[in-house]
């Protein structure tokens, strides 16, 4: 956790992290998928899978998040015969679900990125573009 | 010698800790601390609440007591229940975030900038960078975002009058005064099709009463005299009738083959060019596709308009973290800033400028003017069928001269968007004529911020 905290200040400090981006993926339409093309500056600090895990993973919550079930249907048309006023008091579906996706980076960040000196931030923080990973050069292994 | 330190317990002089909705580019209208966002130019809105409230009101007084007298009980019910659908789903259209993409930040703009190939010097605006994508087995372009710094994702496009990136951006309508697109297409969707039944409805209920009081060779005169208040209801509702049942019909079509008005107006997926298109985002079938367009889980404001900022940052730095907002909800008793005012002021040009939606009620005939010059014209009553929707037709904030991003620059730096006596817009800008100068000269300020969810 302490090198999680010392990680989020140097988010302020730009001399010395740099930024990688992760954009989106738009091969099967608007849904919110991210690219798992392992980044070339993030070589040298960790392992393609893990990586391409962590995206896969992030992709399969979007994913859940946007779903079309017979859940999304129901809360749909809950809500539609409400005329929408339910959303004033009930949390959707989708904020569940980004709970839980910020659960997962912050797990992430602790146990796989910040002791490698990078931090992953919540692409929700960034209007859902792109996933910013900060790398910490004057980490050191 | 006594030394009295009067220390500061409350820092007064603190700064007040700032909304992120106070430094949000882009040229919307915030009222009630960030709870309420709506287009700067309110559009005919009040015109719209106005023949709602007033044909309702009299169709309560006027109609209904004869008709629970000589029908049934059921008429005012159906009545109310009709009107509280509309309202609500009105203001939801109008007050809500369409679907707002924030701005990339410096560092992504950046990013980006290095990895599109530019030969052009600064002098000139570079041609549009498009970036192209399969999706589902259709080549799809996406266009670059001068003023948001970022490829437009698919299906999103620039509101010149927003000045805003909206994703699956269907059309600014001016009689919402707002976007149409991700977040409030079900809105607006249940909005017209309540009013439709509305509007069929006391048309229908008008109709019966007048009848009923003519009968027995009495006549419709004096009919119409006894209950005055049912001729201006038959009046507004003959002719919305008409024009919203066709607006909610071709939406219909829209959301069973899964289409925005922007997509349909500008033929993207009919395969004008001759080419063999489809539409990469229909599911196929109908069912589907009205889910995933009214049903479909509700998603997130990008914007978080209601986060604090960072009390040592301002607008200018991205990567701003999300935090809690700290002040109490009495603290922000009633902050809405922005009344009425200025909101009929603009109602008289907007109409020619904005007007977007194919169809509206007729008797404010707002034409939907086909190319900008059509900016100075007075209102006259044709609609024609296809509203082109210019200002959303031209995403791409490339033709805008550098001189006149000059001269908006400075007024870009201004505190963002809530000041009702704004004058820096001139008539001209947020329109059908001029997409351009708002986008290219907030570049530089709106890059900088991101807002958080």
């Amino acid at each position: 956790m302490a090198e999680t905290h010392s990680l989020q200040d140097m988010r302020q400090q730009a001399s010395i992290a740099a930024k990688v981006f992760i954009q989106r993926d738009y091969t099967n339409g608007t849904m919110c998928q991210f690219q798992t093309k392992f980044p070339s500056e993030l070589e040298t600090r960790m392992d393609k899978q893990q990586f391409e895990e962590t995206v896969r993973i992030l992709n399969n919550l979007y994913a859940e998040a946007e779903k079309l079930g017979s859940q999304s249907f129901f809360e749909g048309c809950l809500a539609c015969l409400t005329a929408y006023t339910v959303f004033i008091c009930m949390e959707t579906h989708y904020e569940k679900v980004l709970k839980k996706i910020a659960k997962y980076i912050q797990e992430q960040n602790d146990k796989i990125y910040a002791p490698r000196g990078l931090l992953l931030t919540d692409p929700i923080e960034r209007g859902l573009r792109v996933i910013t990973i900060f790398e910490d050069r004057s980490f050191s292994r | 010698m006594k030394n009295r330190d009067y220390q500061q317990v409350e820092p007064r002089r603190a700064r007040r800790a700032r909304r992120k909705w106070e430094v949000l580019p882009g040229k919307n209208r915030f009222l009630c601390d960030g709870r309420i966002m709506m287009a700067r130019q309110s559009g005919v809105l009040p015109l719209t609440l106005g023949l709602v409230l007033v044909t309702c009101g009299l169709f309560f007084i006027f109609d209904c007591p004869f008709l629970v007298q000589h029908l049934s009980s059921c008429v005012p019910a159906v009545g109310g229940v009709l009107f509280v659908f509309v309202l609500i789903t009105l203001l939801q259209t109008s007050f809500s975030d369409p679907g707002i993409l924030p701005r990339a930040t410096r560092d992504e703009a950046a990013h980006t900038e290095t990895q599109i190939d530019s030969t052009g010097n600064s002098s000139y605006r570079p041609p549009p960078r498009t970036k192209e994508v399969v999706i589902n087995q259709q080549v799809v372009k996406l266009k670059y975002c001068f003023t948001c710094k970022m490829f437009r994702p698919p299906r999103t496009s620039h509101c010149s009058l927003c000045d805003n990136c909206v994703e699956r951006f269907d059309h600014h309508c001016p009689w919402v005064g707002n976007c149409v697109g991700k977040r409030n297409y079900r809105f607006f969707y249940t909005f017209i099709v309540s009013l439709s039944f509305l509007t069929a409805f006391i048309f229908g209920c008008v109709t019966t009463h007048l009848a009923l009081r003519a009968k027995d060779g009495r006549g419709l005169v004096f009919a119409l005299q006894e209950s005055p208040g049912s001729a201006v209801e038959l009046v507004i509702c003959f002719f919305s009738v008409w024009s919203i049942l066709g607006l909610s019909g071709f939406h219909t079509y829209l959301v069973a083959s899964n289409l925005t008005t922007n997509e349909d107006i500008k033929g993207s997926w009919s395969g004008k060019s001759g080419e063999d298109v489809t539409n990469p985002y229909s599911h196929k079938n109908i069912c589907i596709n009205c889910c995933s367009v009214l049903c479909a889980p509700m998603p997130p404001s990008l914007i978080d308009r209601r986060g604090l900022l960072p009390a040592d940052e301002s607008s200018q730095t991205g990567g701003v973290d999300m935090e809690p907002p700290a002040l109490a909800n009495k603290s922000e008793t009633n902050v809405c800033t922005q009344g009425p005012k200025g909101l009929l002021g603009s109602a008289a040009l907007s109409p020619l400028m904005n007007a977007s939606c194919p169809q509206g009620k007729p008797q404010t005939a707002h034409p939907c003017p086909d190319n900008p010059s059509a900016l100075t014209s007075d209102p006259s009553p044709e609609l024609p069928q296809s509203c082109t929707a210019h200002h959303i037709s031209k995403p791409h904030s490339n033709t805008s001269p550098p001189h006149r991003a000059k001269t908006r620059s400075h007024k870009c730096k201004r505190a963002t968007l809530r000041i009702p006596d704004d004058t820096a817009d001139s008539p001209a800008s947020p329109s059908c004529s001029g997409p351009d100068h708002g986008s290219g000269a907030k570049g530089h300020r709106g890059a900088s911020f991101t807002a958080d969810q």
